[in-house]
């Protein structure tokens, strides 16, 4: 073969591998999200809606519907749904880091022998049906069940009604604490395993000199382990933080009428009330409240992707 | 406070947290009563109501279906993606690829679910299909799987010789020659992940396929959710218990597999090396 005929097939195998790929995403990712942009500027008529552009009398018109956003920006519901989401995603990353990082610390600082049995037995849970774990907690916590008894006998459910996360002692289920349990319990491996990729791969001798140099054990964890762990934690608490804001499934089981969730108020939107536009327009602010979070995401996910030791 | 017992109470206490809830399903699944968080006896009750149980079992068959199809069709467009990503430094849109191949990742599923059926529904308009069911949940969960699949597969690519390509190229291979002789077998263990990864997410997602599903295309996790939603049920535990017993056997199976593969690849190394 040619040097040029070798070019050529290599170009086309480039344009296949990149071109797949991309165009399947364009399609089924970029494109679905325009439509929902869309839609959510539209009227709605009984069965299709308006298009935006029509040719009226040889002028081009474009009718977009703004009123979706000026209602959820006036509706005090909504904007309390927002906020609420966004208080309990934050809660239980917050969570999850401070059971998170000293465990995935401790794993990292485990026998080097033992060590891929711990990450295995992290990764054991998330194999295992997410549905049905947070299933479980519906028992656990309900009458009768071990969480419910244990938190009752050590009179931890008194403590839990006085900060205000349940309305009485004994009342655990369908609380803000019963979502945040369930939500910290079913992100935290998504929180520990960023974490401890990054703590296994400290350098320890960074620590010995800390050491030399007079600093304590503790003085050395939080001026070199923290700092040098922080693409860990960004990484970590976006993994937990974004899905959490849209939650669902977890809200629905063991949320109650007290924790407003938004992506609850999505699906009732569209399965309950069948408003496309509206349940569109929810979408559309979501995705404007986790852009942030989402970008700072890509670009770590990104930047961890292309080091090459 | 002796930091090394602190550490070993902290991890069994995270351990414990893990695992708890999975231990109560599956001894509950054993429960003589129809509330099961009180126990009442022992009983294989529930396992033989769950062999007549026609919906959970339809919705079991329709989900191994997709989950089959979905692993297969992410762990092919994943790999392609990767390579993109991995080989590719510089081409249009780079970053916005890289963007739309994570972004599935942490994305609400609410969100994914409803601009899929969204568009779904215009080109149904405009084209007459395709009708909801099996296909369009496959659609979706191959978004997600993608994802997955990318990530897992670039990790490995990331960390593979270049240069063994490079030799191949040099002694006269043609690409694709180099791919199925010298890449596939360094990536085969992260494409089994991968496809052992999305065939699980396919197999226990909920909000997706609610959205995506049709008349009489009802997957077990929706099977499961309804019957969840209600209250508590053992029906449930049941599934629950088998499925735990299932993925143990086969992640167990897997790491026995990939630790003496391991050792026999270490052992060969160390043979080369005396030659």
């Amino acid at each position: 073969m040619t040097v040029a005929a070798r070019l050529r097939s290599l170009a086309t195998g480039r344009v296949a591998v990149i071109g797949v790929p991309y165009l399947w995403l364009l399609a089924f990712f970029l494109l679905p999200f325009l439509i929902v942009l869309k839609i959510s500027v539209s009227e709605m008529e009984t069965v299709r809606f308006k298009d935006l552009l029509s040719f009226k009398d040889g002028v081009l018109h474009l009718t977009m519907r703004f009123s979706n956003y000026a209602f959820i920006t006036e509706d005090a519901l909504y904007f309390k749904t927002y906020l609420s989401s966004i208080k309990y995603a934050g809660v239980t990353t917050l969570l999850c880091l401070l059971i998170g990082y000293p465990f995935a610390y401790f794993m990292a600082r485990a026998k080097a022998t033992v060590q891929p049995a711990l990450l295995m037995l992290v990764m054991l849970p998330f194999w295992t049906s997410f549905l049905l774990r947070v299933y479980a907690w519906k028992g656990l916590l309900s009458e009768h069940g071990w969480a419910y008894e244990l938190l009752t006998a050590t009179r931890l459910d008194v403590a839990l009604a006085a900060v205000g996360v349940i309305p009485a002692p004994g009342q655990l289920m369908n609380t803000p604490f019963s979502l945040v349990l369930g939500m910290t319990y079913t992100y935290l491996p998504f929180m520990i395993l960023p974490l401890y990729s990054n703590l296994a791969k400290m350098d320890l001798r960074l620590l010995e000199a800390a050491a030399d140099l007079g600093a304590t054990a503790w003085v050395a964890f939080w001026k070199v382990t923290v700092p040098l762990s922080k693409a860990g934690i960004i990484a970590g608490s976006m993994l937990v933080f974004i899905p959490c804001v849209g939650e669902f499934v977890i809200p629905e089981l063991l949320g109650g009428p007290q924790t407003l969730m938004i992506g609850h108020v999505l699906w009732d939107e569209f399965f309950s009330n069948n408003d496309w536009p509206m349940a569109s327009t929810v979408a559309v602010v979501m995705v404007l409240l986790i852009i942030v979070p989402l970008a700072i995401f890509n670009k770590y996910q990104a930047e961890a992707q292309e080091v090459r030791p | 406070v002796n930091p090394k017992l602190f550490g070993k109470a902290w991890l069994a206490g995270g351990y414990l947290f893990l695992y708890l809830p999975i231990a109560a399903l599956v001894i509950y699944s054993f429960n003589d009563s129809p509330l099961p968080n009180e126990w009442r006896g022992f009983t294989l009750n529930w396992y033989v109501k769950l062999a007549s149980d026609t919906e959970m079992l339809g919705g079991f068959w329709l989900s191994l279906k997709i989950a089959f199809m979905t692993a297969c069709a992410s762990v092919v467009l994943g790999t392609l993606a990767a390579f993109a990503l991995v080989k590719y430094k510089r081409f249009a849109g780079r970053t916005i690829f890289s963007g739309m191949v994570t972004a599935p990742l942490v994305m609400p599923e609410v969100i994914i679910g409803l601009s899929l059926l969204l568009m779904l529904v215009s080109v149904q308009r405009l084209l007459g299909f395709p009708e909801r069911g099996m296909m369009t949940i496959w659609l979706g969960h191959l978004l997600l799987g993608l994802a997955y699949a990318t990530v897992v597969v670039q990790a490995r690519l990331n960390d593979l010789n270049p240069q063994l390509e490079e030799a191949a190229l040099d002694l006269g291979a043609r690409p694709w020659q180099v791919f199925m002789l010298v890449t596939l077998p360094m990536i085969a263990q992260a494409l089994l992940s991968a496809w052992l990864l999305t065939f699980t997410l396919s197999l226990d997602d909920v909000v997706i396929s609610a959205f995506l599903s049709g008349p009489g295309a009802t997957t077990m996790p929706l099977v499961i959710f309804s019957r969840a939603r209600l209250g508590l049920s053992p029906s449930v535990n049941a599934v629950a218990t088998l499925i735990v017993l299932v993925v143990s056997i086969g992640v167990i199976a897997a790491s026995l597999m990939i630790a003496r593969n391991e050792r026999k690849r270490a052992r060969e190394m160390a043979e080369a090396a005396r030659n």
